[in-house]
């Protein structure tokens, strides 16, 4: 199989989804209550927007985990090739980890990684 | 090579062959898509199916309870009765939710978890599709997963939803990190990302026994990962009950819900079958290495030998029904975690850790220290 029949397993789980869902709105019975389309709060009525603003936290770790991301797709490739490469792929892993440690610590020092 | 009753790749080539002998190609290019569909599409219900009954019973077992014991002998189909009464249920639509996004995230996160597993070798010859960067395919697209998660979130109108889906967000991309790196640290080994080559390369001893000890510290360190990249307890807080009634997926009824749920046990299921297949030898045996071979003599031979007679999709399954087991017991056995404590834990103790981690490994490869 080639990787072109990954697009077969994408239609079969649309397919199991999609037919599952037009199956569940046919078939099952239906009653229409205002109280039933409300957001789920514990029985409390929603108070105000719920679209709003949210804890800058997230973003903060999401921006390091963007950097970090990338530089584990670059180290696949490097780990291939470490057996192969030998003593220069360690010295060149070995100084990118150190910038990329500098980064961390940095992050580190400032209290990035600091839930508030 | 001697002939292998258990090698599933002359299997395969046959039914290719006879398909292809007797119709013309766009035929038989058909009927061998859906044999390959439907045969994994019931693997991945079954699997499903028998994983959400299994954390039931070993739930119950850990809680001292007897768990599901009506539908069908030990209640086996009780998942299935459940799954007929999911789908039965009526779909509530939210007012004011954003219904194409609402719609669109059981989508996601069943297409992530299912594509990865068309990657995943249970056998010899007994794969989808061997891609040459098969270890880093599964881990992109399980990864995808969040999406789904975080536009369920987002898109119901409910604010414990929102919290929920933040909160899976940042956990599912900070331990995304580790997940990745320490598979790094075993493809340094393996030389390879090919995931029937990983499987080829642990003939002769599993990577946790041959890679010394950052193999050890890898595969601690991918199991915490791994269990929190699929959101279960101790690090369930996306849906922590006691403070978000459900988390993410609070507003979603019946088989959207339990899509929801499926996906979340096919991801444990991903996570265990990878660490099956890169740390514990996929299916191969356990063989007894050099050293107990000295020790016991001949009665290790006559275990290497007995052992091979296990199929190896039993020894495949085994080992990634052994590590889900693991995983079931943290959730029942560790307190939940806060969202600090769980970041902390991440990008202050795991990720330096297999930072130091990968460059040993990288010494002991280039030392040739590994056995």
């Amino acid at each position: 199989m080639n990787s072109e029949s990954l697009i077969l397993f994408f239609i079969v789980a649309v397919v199991l989804v999609g037919g599952a869902l037009i199956f569940s709105s046919l078939v099952p019975p239906k009653s229409t209550n205002p109280q039933k389309s409300e957001p789920y709060e514990c029985g409390i009525p929603t108070e105000g927007k719920t679209w709003l603003q949210f804890n800058v936290g997230y973003y903060l770790f999401a921006i390091l985990f963007l950097i970090f991301d990338v530089e584990t797709v670059f180290l696949f490739p490097w780990a291939t090739i470490m057996k192969s490469m030998g003593i220069a792929a360690f010295i060149e892993i070995i100084i990118f980890f150190l910038i990329l440690g500098l980064g961390l610590l940095y992050a580190w020092k400032k209290h990035a990684l600091i839930w508030e | 090579m001697a002939f292998n009753i258990y090698d599933f790749t002359s299997f395969n080539q046959s039914i290719d062959k006879l398909l292809y002998d007797n119709l013309p190609p766009f035929w038989a290019l058909i009927i061998e898509m859906t044999l390959i569909g439907v045969a994994f599409l019931l693997f991945y219900a079954l699997v499903g199916l028998f994983l959400v009954y299994a954390e039931r019973k070993v739930c119950a077992f850990i809680q001292n309870r007897v768990g599901p014991n009506r539908v069908g002998p030990y209640g086996i189909f009780q998942t299935f009765a459940d799954f007929i009464k999911l789908l039965m249920k009526e779909i509530i639509h939210i007012r004011k939710a954003d219904q194409f996004l609402f719609n669109l995230a059981p989508f996601i996160v069943i297409i992530a978890s299912f594509m990865a597993i068309a990657a995943i070798p249970f056998g010899l010859g007994l794969h989808a599709i061997d891609f040459n960067i098969g270890v880093f395919y599964v881990m992109a697209v399980s990864s995808l997963g969040v999406i789904g998660i975080l536009l369920a979130g987002w898109s119901s109108n409910n604010k414990y939803s929102l919290i929920g889906a933040m909160r899976s967000g940042a956990q599912i991309v900070s331990y995304e990190l580790s997940v990745g790196m320490s598979l790094v640290t075993i493809v340094i080994l393996a030389g390879t990302m090919q995931l029937s080559e990983i499987v080829e390369a642990q003939r002769n001893g599993w990577f946790i026994f041959t890679g010394h000890i950052p193999a050890i510290i890898a595969f601690l360190i991918f199991i915490i990962a791994g269990t929190a990249e699929t959101n279960r307890g101790p690090f369930d807080l996306a849906e922590a009950e006691s403070e978000l009634t459900a988390g993410f997926h609070t507003e979603y009824s019946g088989i959207k819900f339990a899509f929801f749920f499926l996906a979340e046990y096919m991801n444990m299921f991903i996570v265990a079958s990878i660490a099956a297949t890169v740390f514990l030898g996929g299916w191969m045996p356990l063989h007894l290495g050099p050293l107990l071979t000295d020790l016991l003599g001949n009665w290790s031979l006559k275990f290497n030998t007995g052992v091979d007679f296990i199929p190896p999709f039993f020894w495949y399954m085994g080992k990634t029904l052994l590590v889900i087991f693991l995983m079931m017991w943290f959730k029942w056995t560790f307190p939940r975690l806060r969202i600090d404590q769980l970041l902390k834990l991440e990008w202050k103790y795991l990720l330096p850790i297999n930072l130091f981690n990968i460059i040993l490994m990288a010494l002991i490869v280039l030392m040739g220290w590994h056995f």
